[in-house]
């Protein structure tokens, strides 16, 4: 089985985030660069499925990011993916979900793959559309928001999780299956996978070696545009709700106003 | 000094695991006083506990300085789990590596390089510590084919836990031919009948580690259980020992750099005098000491570690490494208490840990007094 994983190097979030001034993209300088934390569970969990099927199954890597996303790629990879590609090229700056989409799948369909996996959302861009539109594009089965994965022979089941509980979703390969945080733990690499990741293959692809239509990523080709930007505001004082007696009342009132409750 | 990409990775995911794992929990171990086993046992999955040794062993391939940088980041957020790991393999398993034969290399090093089993070194008594050989009161003798252990160990880390299979046991097994002890080291199996483990010392610091008193009452080992050559027991606790001073000067540093992490943090947040703390000048002046104390101690154990890996003397950079660095956690951790206040004096607060912890890095693999004994021996100096 041949498993990708969609691995995406994101500013941490525990730094200060910001956006140019001057083309309102991710400023990529100002925050570390860390692995998507979702893209950790897919990560782990295509290790597992490998696991499960012995050693008949290859776990890629494939990142679209700048020179920079080497790092997240060597974490992948650390953690005991097998190879990994590096989808990168100037003309892709400033690509949006859709273009992205574009790019990945063209990616993809050169890697060849059974399965194709990745976190059901980022925590810079937070779209959570990707793993939609690349099963759109790719013409495969599209498993979203799963909770557990089982492959058996060439059929997928998975557990999608929802407001009232989860849906059992089976579908035939090859197909593109997001996950959620509640899938797995991820492991921590050893010092061992650390000095492996050095000497795995990766193997780097600009938008002509993947076939991609230049002027259909980055920032000319995006569908969507980022208007203007502003700073969160400060957070209020908040309002203090003041008991005679009938403070729980007064609580409940104001959730509702809000429609909390 | 940058740090190769490895090293730099290793760092990373050490960072990563004391924040997410260690760190939530780690207060509420040390409040009672209980051996963090579930924490432990993810390290071993992690294969720190096999970080320096070699993969045909059942370790990581990496080397010394990759122990320390691990030591160092779990240090930041916890002592306790960082000196379980540095009693467990710099004291435990490198001495077996190093100085045990194949066939006790083969018994011992695959469980202890994966932490599933822990192993402790001991060689403090309770009337004597860096005055080996003249304090030490221990001994053994062969019988048969069997050696015959009697004394008292004592602040033996790591020496009762539930997974600890083995303690290295330093005993006087003779008279050289100049007249003076002769020192073996015995490798004693947890659970051999006249070995006795106390019950846990109840300590100042360090609340979660296991540190207990061990007693060998005619207690008989196999007369293979001689860790390397009759007589090198002195030789070896001193290279055992050079090598440990690095460690706990990466852990030291580590202590020292928590303290910087918690005061930056509490000083944006608490306010005074209509402002944070952070904005006052007495509170910069002395986060800057902080973090220039910490670099600076973070450079000479990278220093002596670098020397060592290089088979280079390291005995004085180890001592001057090990020296500041207690030195600098010591007086960042008193700093980061007082920053912190009154909420610095309890327990529940890092920075009140951090100040319980401090004071041990001090005494442990040797005083501060006789690291400055061995520096000025390294200078020439010596009983004029």
């Amino acid at each position: 089985m041949n498993i990708v994983v969609c691995v995406k190097q994101v500013p941490d979030t525990a730094t200060e985030r910001k956006l140019r001034s001057d083309d309102k993209t991710l400023d990529r300088d100002a925050a570390d660069g860390v692995i998507n934390e979702l893209d950790e569970y897919a990560v782990e969990e295509a290790l597992k499925l490998k696991e499960a099927h012995g050693g008949e199954a290859a776990v890629t890597v494939l990142t679209m990011g700048p020179a920079k996303a080497t790092e997240t790629i060597r974490k992948a990879l650390a953690m005991g993916a097998d190879k990994a590609v590096h989808l990168t090229d100037d003309a892709l700056h400033g690509s949006d979900a859709l273009s992205t989409s574009y790019a990945m799948a063209q990616a993809l369909g050169r890697i060849g793959f059974d399965l194709v996996v990745l976190g059901s959302e980022s925590t810079d861009a937070r779209t959570g559309v990707l793993a939609a539109m690349l099963a759109e594009r790719l013409g495969v089965a599209q498993l979203t928001q799963a909770k557990k994965v089982e492959v058996s022979g060439t059929s997928i089941a998975v557990e999608r999780v929802t407001e009232y509980g989860y849906d059992k979703v089976e579908a035939t390969l090859p197909a593109v299956v997001s996950v959620v945080e509640k899938i797995n733990e991820p492991r921590y690499p050893s010092f061992k996978g650390i000095m492996a990741a050095k000497k795995k293959p990766v193997e780097t692809l600009s938008v002509a070696d993947a076939g991609i239509a230049a002027d259909q990523v980055g920032l000319a080709g995006a569908w969507s545009e980022v208007a203007e930007f502003a700073a969160a505001p400060p957070r209020g004082a908040g309002t203090i709700v003041k008991g005679d007696g009938d403070g729980g009342t007064k609580t409940a009132d104001f959730l509702v106003t809000k429609k909390f409750i | 000094m940058k740090l190769s990409d490895e090293y730099e990775d290793l760092r990373k995911t050490v960072e990563a695991f004391a924040r997410d794992v260690v760190a939530p929990v780690i207060g509420d171990y040390y409040e009672r006083e209980e051996f963090p086993y579930d924490i432990v046992r993810q390290m071993g999955a992690m294969g720190l506990f096999g970080l320096p040794i070699p993969e045909e062993h059942g370790g990581m391939g990496g080397d010394y300085f990759a122990l320390c940088l691990a030591l160092e980041e779990l240090a930041r957020v916890d002592s306790s789990v960082s000196i379980t790991l540095e009693a467990a393999v710099s004291l435990g398993a490198m001495p077996i590596y190093r100085f045990g034969d194949d066939d006790q290399r083969a018994r011992w090093l695959p469980r202890l390089a994966a932490g599933e089993m822990l192993g402790a070194f001991g060689l403090t008594e309770p009337g004597g510590g860096s005055d080996v050989p003249g304090g030490m009161r221990t001994k053994a003798h062969l019988d048969g084919d069997e050696w015959v252990i009697n004394g008292t160990k004592a602040f033996i880390t790591n020496s009762g836990t539930d997974i600890t299979g083995v303690v290295a046991v330093a005993a006087i097994t003779g008279t050289t031919e100049a007249g003076r002890p002769e020192i073996s080291t015995i490798l004693v199996p947890s659970g051999t009948p006249g070995f006795t483990v106390s019950k846990k010392y109840s300590k100042v610091g360090w609340s979660a580690s296991d540190t207990r008193e061990l007693s060998f009452a005619d207690c008989r080992v196999p007369a293979g259980n001689l860790l390397g050559e009759r007589g090198r027991g002195y030789a070896q606790f001193l290279q055992t020992l050079d090598e440990g001073r690095i460690a706990i000067a990466a852990l030291s540093v580590g202590l020292a750099q928590g303290c910087v992490d918690e005061s930056l943090r509490y000083v944006r947040e608490r306010r005074a005098f209509g402002h944070p703390i952070g904005h006052y000048q007495a509170i910069q002046f002395k986060i800057a000491d902080m973090e220039a104390r910490a670099h600076t101690a973070r450079l000479a154990y990278y220093h002596a570690a670098e020397k060592m890996l290089a088979g280079e003397p390291f005995k004085k950079e180890a001592a001057i490494a090990k020296l500041v660095s207690s030195n600098a956690a010591m007086d960042n951790a008193r700093e980061a208490t007082q920053i912190f206040g009154g909420y610095g004096f309890m327990n529940e607060f890092p920075v009140g840990r951090f100040y319980r912890d401090a004071k041990i890095l001090e005494i442990g693999e040797g005083t501060s007094e006789v690291q400055r004994m061995l520096i000025a021996r390294e200078l020439g100096l010596s009983a004029l």
